[in-house]
């Protein structure tokens, strides 16, 4: 600890402290520009200086890179510190006269006006002044050092490298939030440089999934975090009060032993964008179905109010069924889920923005369920338009300043038989659920077969549709087909009530027709492993044979048949007994 | 018909699920079908190890016949693909052994098709009868002992 003296006033500091941050717990105030408490002292304002006894003479220093040292005496307030700042003061509003940290500064120090004016004079309220604070976070917090200097002395400029856009800056908005004069702005562009207006994903690398997650903690997104890549920042780490962020969290692994598994892993929608006709990720204000739940939602980007990029109400909306879905050239089957959706959309678009129309074009109207058909009569009744028909394509009515962003949605009107094109301002596509991309991945891991949609299949459509041919392995939910809610809680209640069942019978009944392994002749091989439809067969490494798992085994005997040592028997229809049923029936 | 015609004997091996309940409906239906062919049921198809069909030719049978479920149908999945697999291997091991290849037959019967298996059953006997007995040039005897394990 060291003894510094500053204003008269004496404290005890530890080694390393600088006279600012002493100044700081003597509750001194010393003017500063470029010094920040997130940065290293940079000195470049020399608006801190104060005067150091040394000797007989006063040394001036700044104050916020200078530390002290045992003894010091500073005197921050004396008539020629005045007369310092002042002049430099004058020099600054003498090139930036309309700054208003300037200018509060120097009513601070009774200046009103410069005494001089520069050839480089910039009369802007938001002129950069050249503090570098901005440059120092980006490298020194932040650590992508998107942004830098460029040239020297008077003509001294902060820009991005080559004055480009920089691809390293990340839009964090660090600059935007230590520039003194507004210079830098923060447009609200995420990271992904999409335009704050509809921001139907996260903007920032630590992020709330959305305002109704469960569990609602944020998350830290790998990809864009600058952590990841430079080692610095962490800020969130410094901000958090209970030290709840860790970056080092990584995914574990956990082996659980179970005797049944239930594979629920749900659905993917299906992508839009190579139907070209339909212009989704082309033109604006096409959506697929799952971004307008997103903006419906009342924690969504719009808070729940139907808007246009523009930020607009439409005055048309038009949703398209069946994209994807009974199509000949994607998927033959049917959503399921969308005629509803689509319907609900409608009510929804036509209870917040009471002015605009509703346009369905549809196949089949497809209210197969409790009320459904009823929500349909309502929904028409709204005043909604249903139109059966497919949509051939989307396109961008161009023709005059006024049909700017209206959209022309050509079809086919079969129930009168004609063509018609219906502008619009908004188009929301109904998209086929489909299965998720690993779903081959997942089946094999399993043994699951699929059904030639790419579903999980079941054993049986109509009588068995939770289980699957291998016993203790269930499916529910759109991984065994498009389904809707109730129709996936019903699902799982009866996979979950026969899992249920099976562990409280206590026992495993096994049944007599069954292969079993002869270990003795076992040689290791494992050509039946890969042909247990069942995954009935286990190898195990220790003995180098292979053993059959008795309650999963149906006994087939494809396994029998195909050992090339004949070690496995067949209960019931082993090789003896066939064998003896052969030489009895060719006796005669 | 003459009263010394050769008759053929053939084995058939059925599987439980489809081919041997198809057959089962034939009886049942009362539909007339070949007693030539004697049958052996297995649970699946796949079940079908080659050897049992070249000891059923070693034997003396003239004729084998495997039925299984149709491609996609089987019980158990994918047996009636292996046994596919086989009767295709199977075929040439008959043909370097100077065994006419159409002596094995690979069918597939569902079990509402009993009147396919009562068909396919004359069919085969004719077919049979019109190649006639098997003769195969042993350097073994066909009446040794078979050595089975399991």
């Amino acid at each position: 600890m060291i003894s510094i003296t500053i204003d008269g006033m004496t404290t005890q500091v530890q080694e390393g402290t600088t006279i600012l941050q002493a100044a700081k717990l003597l509750d001194i105030k010393i003017p500063t520009l470029c010094y920040h408490p997130l940065l290293k002292p940079f000195g470049a304002c020399r608006l801190c200086v104060v005067e150091v006894e040394k000797g007989s003479r006063h040394e001036v220093v700044t104050a916020c890179n200078t530390p002290g040292q045992d003894g010091m005496v500073v005197a921050t307030r004396t008539a020629h510190l005045l007369e310092a700042r002042r002049l430099l003061l004058e020099f600054m509003l003498a090139r930036w006269p309309n700054v208003p940290v300037l200018r509060k500064l120097a009513e601070e120090f009774g200046l009103e006006r410069p005494r001089f004016t520069s050839v480089l004079r910039d009369e802007r309220e938001d002129a950069c002044i050249l503090c570098l604070r901005c440059v120092r976070i980006c490298e020194e917090v932040v650590g992508a050092c998107a942004i830098g200097f460029e040239d020297r002395g008077t003509h001294r400029r902060v820009v991005t490298p080559f004055d480009q856009e920089s691809e390293a800056c990340i839009a964090c908005g660090a600059c935007a939030h230590v520039c003194l004069t507004h210079h830098i702005k923060f447009e609200g562009e995420d990271y992904r440089g999409r335009p704050a207006e509809f921001l139907l994903g996260s903007n920032t690398a630590i992020y709330m999934p959305t305002a109704q997650a469960v569990p609602k903690v944020p998350s830290i997104d790998r990809e864009a975090c600058i952590h990841f890549k430079t080692g610095a920042c962490q800020t969130c780490v410094a901000v958090c009060e209970p030290g709840a962020v860790n970056h080092q969290m990584g995914d574990q692994e956990v082996e659980v032993e179970v005797g049944q598994v239930l594979v629920a892993t749900g659905y993917d929608l299906f992508d839009a964008s190579p139907m070209a006709q339909y212009g989704y990720g082309r033109l604006d204000n096409i959506y697929a179905a799952l971004d307008i739940e997103r903006m419906l939602n009342a924690t969504g980007p719009t808070a729940g109010r139907v808007l246009l990029k523009n930020g607009q109400p439409p005055r048309a909306v038009a949703i398209i069924h069946c994209v994807g879905s009974r199509d000949e050239n994607h998927h033959r089957y049917c959503s399921r889920v969308c005629c509803m959706y689509a319907l609900k959309f409608s009510h929804l678009v036509k209870e917040r923005c009471p002015a605009a129309e509703v346009y369905n074009f549809y196949i089949d109207m497809r209210a197969f369920g409790k009320g459904y058909e009823e929500f349909y009569s309502r929904v028409l009744h709204e005043g909604a338009n249903v139109i059966r028909g497919k949509v051939a394509e989307v396109v961008q009515a161009g023709w005059s300043k006024q049909d700017e962003g209206t959209l022309l949605v050509r079809c086919e009107d079969t129930l009168i038989g004609r063509f018609r094109e219906i502008p619009v301002d908004m188009v929301v596509l109904c998209n086929a659920i489909e299965p998720q991309s690993d779903a081959g991945r997942v089946g094999r891991l399993f043994g699951l077969s699929r059904s030639p949609d790419g579903f999980f299949l079941e054993r049986h459509p109509k009588l068995d549709p939770v289980a699957t041919t291998t016993d203790g392995l269930f499916v529910a939910g759109c991984a065994q087909g498009p389904k809707d809610i109730p129709d996936s809680v019903a699902q799982a209640s009866a996979a979950a009530a026969r899992m249920l069942a099976t562990i409280s019978k206590g026992v495993v009944e096994i049944d007599p027709v069954r292969a079993e392994i002869q270990e003795q002749y076992c040689s290791g091989c494992r050509i039946c492993n890969a042909l247990c439809p069942y995954n009935a067969i286990d190898y195990l490494e220790e003995r180098n044979v292979s053993q059959v798992n008795s309650a999963l085994c149906k006994g087939c005997g494809t396994c029998v048949a195909a050992c090339p040592a004949g070690a496995i028997t067949g209960y019931g229809f082993s090789d003896r007994q066939i064998h003896a049923e052969l030489e009895g029936m060719l006796a005669v | 018909m003459e009263q010394n015609q050769f008759e053929p004997r053939i084995v058939g091996f059925l599987c439980n699920w489809c081919a041997y309940t198809g057959a089962d409906l034939a009886g049942v239906s009362r539909m007339k079908s070949a007693p030539n062919l004697r049958i052996i049921r297995v649970m699946c198809s796949g079940r079908v190890d080659p050897s049992f069909v070249l000891r059923a030719f070693q034997l003396g049978a003239d004729g084998v016949l495997i039925a299984g479920c149709h491609p996609g149908d089987c019980h158990y999945q994918e047996g009636n693909f292996k046994a596919l697999r086989r009767v295709l291997m199977l075929k040439r091991i008959l043909r370097d052994f100077g065994v006419d290849e159409r002596r094995l037959r690979l069918e597939w019967i569902s079990a509402s098709e009993g009147e396919k298996f009562a068909r396919l059953s004359l069919e085969f006997t004719e077919e049979i009868r019109t190649l006639g007995p098997l003769t195969l040039e042993t350097a073994v005897e066909p009446g040794l002992p078979v050595e089975v394990l399991a």
